[in-house]
């Protein structure tokens, strides 16, 4: 009787919760269930309940395929670059602006950095493909009128990991700099007048009060970037690949795309999914367990 | 004393040498900006000699004109604008409505529901099963498809509910009090308490619709429902091959750079004015949270 009369009395927010749990439900938990279909061998026309079983073949396929290992390097290479040049980035950038005592100019800093994170991977690619073309480009113009040769930023595969590097550097650093800054405006500011009067110099009190400060920030954000080593962001790499770089631009989300989407090798491609993403949360789980080792907080 | 004289000078030359840095950092993230600006109102020859490098010679609407007369343009800017309003819409009220119902403690099973809500958040099962589902719904070549699948998700939610974790219960508890019925206290206490947090989401939302891309490239294969992105990526990406999917055929031709500056600049704007508008928000979303703790 109490229960229902509870039940009746927070009807409405029974209600309120409904639809977002109709939506968890059927746009998260249904996937996840449906992975079963990579033990499968799905046919569209069968459905799911009644494709045959067929164990780990489509990771075994995976496995032995000479793709996987070009796949895994480039994934790997993109992340690495991005983990020792992008990622230490903001991190120095919000130290930076942290120092700026004039109000107006931290503020317009702000805005003007924080601006490349909101536009799109297809306007970011566009800008790129016009501004490093090899023939009509602003800095192959200026690298030829300096009397250099042109280079062919596009097409050449040397070029391509890193050049995704700095598109990315270009686009998110910034916006990196939100948390970072968030987390310093916490310190709390007698901390800055004892070091001060210890005698302390500007880089001391940034290396001994406002990095240890921001210390569990760093770490927990270093936690999701190591779950995050096997992705690559799909739109920059579709956006940005072209024949001439494909060799060293094939990832996995792109490799799932084209084998499962376009080709339809709906089981074989949700295993190579499912892969990724079993890789991706072991990676997660081990850095938390590391990181707590060191007596840090952890994220979990 | 000389030391303190030597510090002062270090420090002065510190904050310089800082000031000047974040200066050509910034100077760095608007470049491409100005450089887009420039070459969308240059006319195709100046760009193609490469004489243009600060600033054009001649100023001319041309691209613009000839991007604003097209079906294409007009229709897929138009789809973006749909999603961007519609599905904003659609996504703050059902974030904003499963995250309040999940910070109320007399909501029964909580935990369970949090639960689900987190482990979405550890694990993704990939693209095809997701795929698979918005196809097995019917909703491919929809343009719901772009909306319906990513109404929400748990990181907006578990931030959201953040935020509703700060009012506290005896406020309802007031006006429920003082005869107001669950709803009204929804509407008029809840609702106008969390309008600043709730425009802050709003824009990371408008902006997630109208930047749409991934999604269409999934679920959408005619080109009367391309969103602007896509469209763009013709446009911008690869103008030679794909552009015979258009039935416009006066876009047909390689369009030259300052089209493409244009299309890049007409596409941006929108971002570009609600930016200001949506940071005060955004500034004023993260005192109200400070103030409440």
């Amino acid at each position: 009787m109490t229960t229902l009369r509870t039940l009746k009395r927070d009807l409405f927010l029974y209600l309120l919760v409904l639809p977002g749990l109709l939506f968890f439900l059927v746009f998260k938990i249904i996937p996840m269930w449906g992975i079963v279909i990579s033990f499968k061998d799905y046919s569209p026309y069968l459905g799911l309940w009644k494709s045959d079983w067929v164990g780990f073949a489509h990771f075994d396929r995976l496995f032995s395929n000479p793709d996987f290992i070009i796949i895994l390097r480039n994934t790997l290479a993109i992340n690495v670059l991005s983990l020792l040049f992008f990622f230490p980035l903001p991190i120095v950038l919000s130290l930076m602006m942290n120092e700026l005592r004039n109000k107006w100019f931290k503020g317009s800093v702000q805005s003007i950095i924080y601006l490349p994170h909101f536009l799109s991977w297809v306007v970011i690619a566009g800008i790129s493909l016009i501004m490093l073309s090899e023939s009509e480009g602003i800095i192959n113009h200026l690298l030829a009128a300096a009397g250099y040769g042109r280079i062919d930023f596009l097409t050449n595969p040397d070029y391509f990991w890193g050049l995704l590097t700095l598109q990315s550097i270009w686009k998110e650093v910034g916006w990196g700099t939100v948390i970072f800054l968030a987390a310093i405006a916490g310190v709390d500011v007698q901390l800055f007048e004892a070091a001060k009067l210890d005698g302390a110099g500007k880089l001391r009190q940034i290396w001994h009060v406002t990095l240890p400060a921001i210390r569990n920030v760093i770490i927990i954000l270093l936690i999701l970037r190591i779950g995050h080593i096997m992705d690559v962001g799909f739109e920059q790499v579709y956006l940005m690949m072209n024949g001439a770089v494909s060799e060293v631009a094939e990832v996995f989300d792109t490799y799932v795309y084209r084998t499962g989407i376009l080709q339809g090798q709906f089981s074989f491609s949700t295993a190579v999914g499912l892969f990724k993403s079993v890789v991706g949360l072991v990676l997660v789980i081990l850095a938390n367990r590391l990181s707590k080792k060191f007596g840090e907080e952890g994220m979990y | 004393m000389k030391s303190n004289l030597s510090e002062s000078t270090f420090e002065r030359w510190f904050y310089a040498a800082n000031a000047v840095i974040l200066i050509v950092v910034a100077l760095i993230c608007l470049f491409p900006f100005y450089y887009v600006f420039v070459v969308s109102f240059a006319s195709p020859e100046e760009v193609r000699q490469g004489g243009l490098l600060l600033f054009p010679k001649t100023w001319t609407l041309d691209a613009y004109r000839y991007l604003l007369s097209t079906n294409t343009f007009l229709k897929a800017t138009g789809v973006s604008a749909f999603l961007a309003v519609v599905g904003t819409f659609c996504s703050l009220l059902i974030t904003s409505m499963l995250s309040y119902g999940l910070s109320r403690k007399r909501l029964k099973g909580r935990r369970p529901m949090m639960l689900m809500i987190l482990l979405t958040t550890l694990f993704n099962p990939g693209i095809i099963p997701g795929y698979l589902v918005v196809r097995d719904l019917g909703m491919i070549n929809s343009i719901w498809s772009l909306i319906i699948p990513v109404l929400t998700s748990g990181w907006y939610v578990l931030l959201m509910k953040g935020f509703f974790d700060s009012i506290p219960a005896s406020l309802e508890e007031a006006a429920l009090i003082d005869g107001s019925n669950e709803i009204g206290v929804w509407l008029r206490i809840i609702l106008p308490l969390s309008l600043p947090s709730l425009a802050a989401f709003g824009l990371f939302y408008a902006v997630g619709y109208w930047n749409t891309f991934f999604t269409a490239v999934l679920y959408i294969n005619t080109p009367d429902k391309w969103p602007l992105q896509i469209l763009l990526q013709n446009l911008l990406i690869d103008s030679s091959t794909a552009m015979g999917a258009v039935s416009d055929s006066s876009l047909q031709d390689v369009p030259s750079q300052s089209k493409k500056m244009a299309a890049i600049i007409v596409s941006t704007v929108p971002i570009l004015l609600v930016y200001p508008f949506l940071q005060k928000h955004f500034a004023k979303g993260a005192m109200v949270g400070s103030v409440k703790e």
